[in-house]
């Protein structure tokens, strides 16, 4: 398709829509996913996902939920330098997108996206010994809180400048395009980053040479006290037309949804068709950090999102439409908790790094190639037997 | 050996690099059919493609981002400033993300970032800054500032070989006025090595870039003794061979075109005082470009930048303390 095309394409997807809703659910917050066809659709449509693919999301979603209620206990505990940071209420967003890639895909995954880390293949340990400066984290102390990216499982960690690594991504991206490799690179951003100008850079390049990436836009409501109307006067994903490739809105807490537009957005970034910007309606449930007490924040606001908690969604559907019952979702919850607490005491066991390794490394002596990450969606075991 | 300018010489070390090795690409604005503002990869989208020649859109942070994540993915891009000054509309990505990678993650950035900088044609304030400090103040960078049309191709060649973001300051005003010998083939100037580029006893001019010609003809004019070292690599410095040339005639002056304050000249001179205070013969000088914008018009711009008398001056008073 030309780029021409493109643009009248994404113009028949928003025909098809009519006017998108403002914060990508919605008006009576009903989880609604568009994926390019021009036709809502319901969300979970699901036929890709096994009952164990759906064991896995709820696992993870779990995994980063108790894991950072326990790092915010180590918080409250003294142990942790500096502040904590969480994505409490967005659990479903980055499970729901990391799931869909290959081993072989990248990522640049930020600060509400625990999930992204743990799907491919970091565990809790080194996430928290990571905010507790530990030698057992990510960067060995170097960086903190969720500054990391473990480049043994092809993920380049972001800086507190959050947009930034929009375009890192699409530097990955490009370099799979230029080799003709069928992967992608997976980014994720709150709204907020949509309104800096590295932002735009990103996306105007990503359209231009139709990249293999996949843009996921977390809309959690406030860049840190700010709240949407004071950050855009039009929703940042009908952008994505303007840049030529297509921009789909969906319940952010609905986990089937995201990782839906997800795959659909990596199949059309692997077949060479170019990026797709995801917008994901959730939000931040808790403050900006964990010395945030959000006050600015309408009481009858959280109050409306703490009904629509993503792992409680999550697990309704599973006991009313997918045969789970509730004693299996439990003894999930055991298991997870039992595995977090376990991480938890190894974590707390890692030495602090020695003062000598402060002014080590740097620079790189050779290159060092990123590696792969772990692959949690069924297809990808399919693909390997094939 | 065949003789070639400044610019012709960095055009023939990345020609080369690009077809030893296919991972290395270039990106820059105005880069691929055009050649360059200033004609550097003239005839390379021919050569190569206009995918590894890539002209960009007018977004120096996505030019630095881009190539930061095609460097973690194996590639070596060669990402062109049009002019050095437009680095500070990429300084997010080259200091916060290229830089520190490596220190924070383990991960390797193996790119190069080509900054034609320097003043003397009335560039004015945004088309003349010499700007390598800034990058030597951010950890994990390393700095390049070559003289000679031979080096301009060896560092370029050891730049792009190096796994570490390597900030390559080209002067435009050596590009068409220096030319010399360079070898044919493969020729690599190691970094973090200074040389002499010329050799004496009485005293020692430290400079790179512009100043290391002027401080040549300064000592050609004079006829005294004067050693001249050429820095190279500005980060990591070459402290043994400033120690040894400083030790030995006694008397330093460090110039350069860029401002004076916190400047390279700044921490030469620290480190020789620092390590070899009881060997010299007198205060060390410094001939820089005084801490103000680079102006437009040629009387003002001539006051600013260090001219060939102003560097004869410099040495005659050092001789004479």
């Amino acid at each position: 398709m030309k780029r021409s095309d493109a643009g009248v394409a994404n113009a028949r997807i928003r025909e098809g829509e009519g006017r998108p809703e403002p914060r990508g659910a919605t008006a009576n917050g009903e989880p609604v996913a568009r994926a390019g066809n021009g036709q809502p659709r319901a969300a979970g449509t699901g036929e890709h996902l096994t009952r164990e693919d759906r064991a896995s999301l709820y696992r993870y979603m779990l995994m980063m939920r108790l894991s950072e209620e326990r790092a915010l206990t180590l918080y409250k505990q003294g142990k942790v330098p500096g502040s904590f940071y969480d994505g409490c209420g967005q659990e479903a967003v980055s499970v729901g997108a990391s799931f869909v890639l290959g081993p072989r895909d990248r990522t640049c995954i930020l600060h509400r996206d625990l999930g992204a880390h743990f799907v491919r293949g970091v565990a809790p340990d080194r996430y928290l010994a990571n905010y507790m400066g530990r030698s057992g984290g990510v960067t060995g102390g170097r960086d903190g809180n969720m500054h990391f990216g473990d480049r043994a499982l092809g993920s380049v960690g972001m800086v507190s400048m959050l947009p930034d690594m929009a375009q890192v991504t699409v530097g990955m991206a490009l370099a799979f395009k230029m080799r003709r490799e069928p992967r992608i690179a997976m980014t994720f951003f709150g709204e907020g980053s949509t309104a800096n100008g590295q932002w735009h850079e990103a996306m105007n390049f990503a359209g231009i040479h139709r990249l293999p990436v996949v843009f996921v836009l977390e809309n959690n409501q406030f860049a840190y006290s700010t709240p949407n109307q004071l950050e855009f006067a039009v929703d940042p994903v009908r952008r994505a037309e303007t840049y030529g490739f297509p921009g789909v809105s969906v319940d952010g807490n609905d986990v089937e949804a995201v990782f839906e537009a997800a795959r659909v957005a990596a199949d059309r970034a692997r077949s060479g068709e170019g990026p797709t910007l995801i917008e994901c309606a959730t939000m931040r449930m808790h403050g900006h950090g964990a010395h945030d007490d959000m006050s600015y924040v309408p009481p009858a606001m959280l109050e409306e999102w703490s009904q629509r908690d993503p792992l409680e969604l999550y697990r309704e559907r599973l006991v009313d439409a997918h045969g789970f019952d509730t004693d299996e979702l439990d003894r999930i919850r055991t298991e997870v908790k039992e595995y977090v607490d376990e991480c938890a005491a190894k974590a707390l066991d890692s030495p602090m790094p020695e003062p000598e390794v402060a002014t080590e490394g740097v620079f790189a002596e050779r290159f060092e190639p990123l590696g792969d990450g772990e692959s949690r969606w069924s297809r990808w075991a399919k693909e390997a037997v094939r | 050996m065949s003789e070639m300018t400044y610019l012709g010489a960095i055009s023939d070390g990345l020609r080369e690099e690009m077809r030893r090795d296919e991972s290395v690409f270039c990106l820059g604005e105005d880069i691929g059919e055009f050649g360059g503002a200033f004609k550097v990869t003239d005839g390379f989208a021919e050569e190569f493609g206009s995918e590894r020649v890539l002209d960009t859109p007018l977004a120096e942070n996505l030019i630095i981002g881009a190539s930061v994540g095609a460097a973690v993915e194996g590639l070596k891009p060669v990402a062109e400033m049009q002019f050095a000054d437009f680095i500070s509309c990429g300084f997010d990505q080259l200091v916060n993300v290229a830089a520190k990678l490596h220190y924070r993650q383990g991960v390797s950035v193996p790119m190069v970032v080509r900054l034609p900088s320097g003043g003397g044609f009335s560039g004015g304030p945004f088309h003349s800054q010499n700007p390598e400090a800034w990058f030597i103040q951010s950890p994990g960078l390393k700095v390049v500032a070559p003289a000679t049309a031979a080096d301009a191709k060896g560092l370029l060649v050891s730049a792009i070989r190096d796994p570490n973001p390597v900030c390559y300051l080209e002067h435009k005003g050596l590009y068409r006025h220096v030319k010399g010998e360079v070898p044919e083939g493969e020729h690599i100037t190691p970094l973090g090595e200074a040389t002499v580029a010329k050799e004496g006893d009485e005293m020692t001019v430290i400079a790179y870039g512009s100043a290391v010609h002027l401080a040549v003809r300064a000592a050609e004019e004079l006829n005294e003794d004067i050693e001249v070292l050429d820095l190279r690599t500005l980060c990591p410095l070459d402290s043994e061979a400033i120690l040894a040339s400083a030790r030995r005639t006694g008397k330093v002056l460090v110039a350069h075109e860029a401002t004076q304050s916190c400047g390279v000249g700044a921490e030469v001179a620290a480190l020789i005082s620092e390590r070899a205070f009881e060997d010299l013969d007198a205060p060390i000088k410094r001939l820089t470009a005084p801490d103000v914008p680079i102006p437009f018009s040629p009387t003002l711009e001539q006051a600013v930048l260090p001219q060939l008398d102003d560097m004869k001056e410099a040495c005659r008073e050092l001789l004479a303390y």
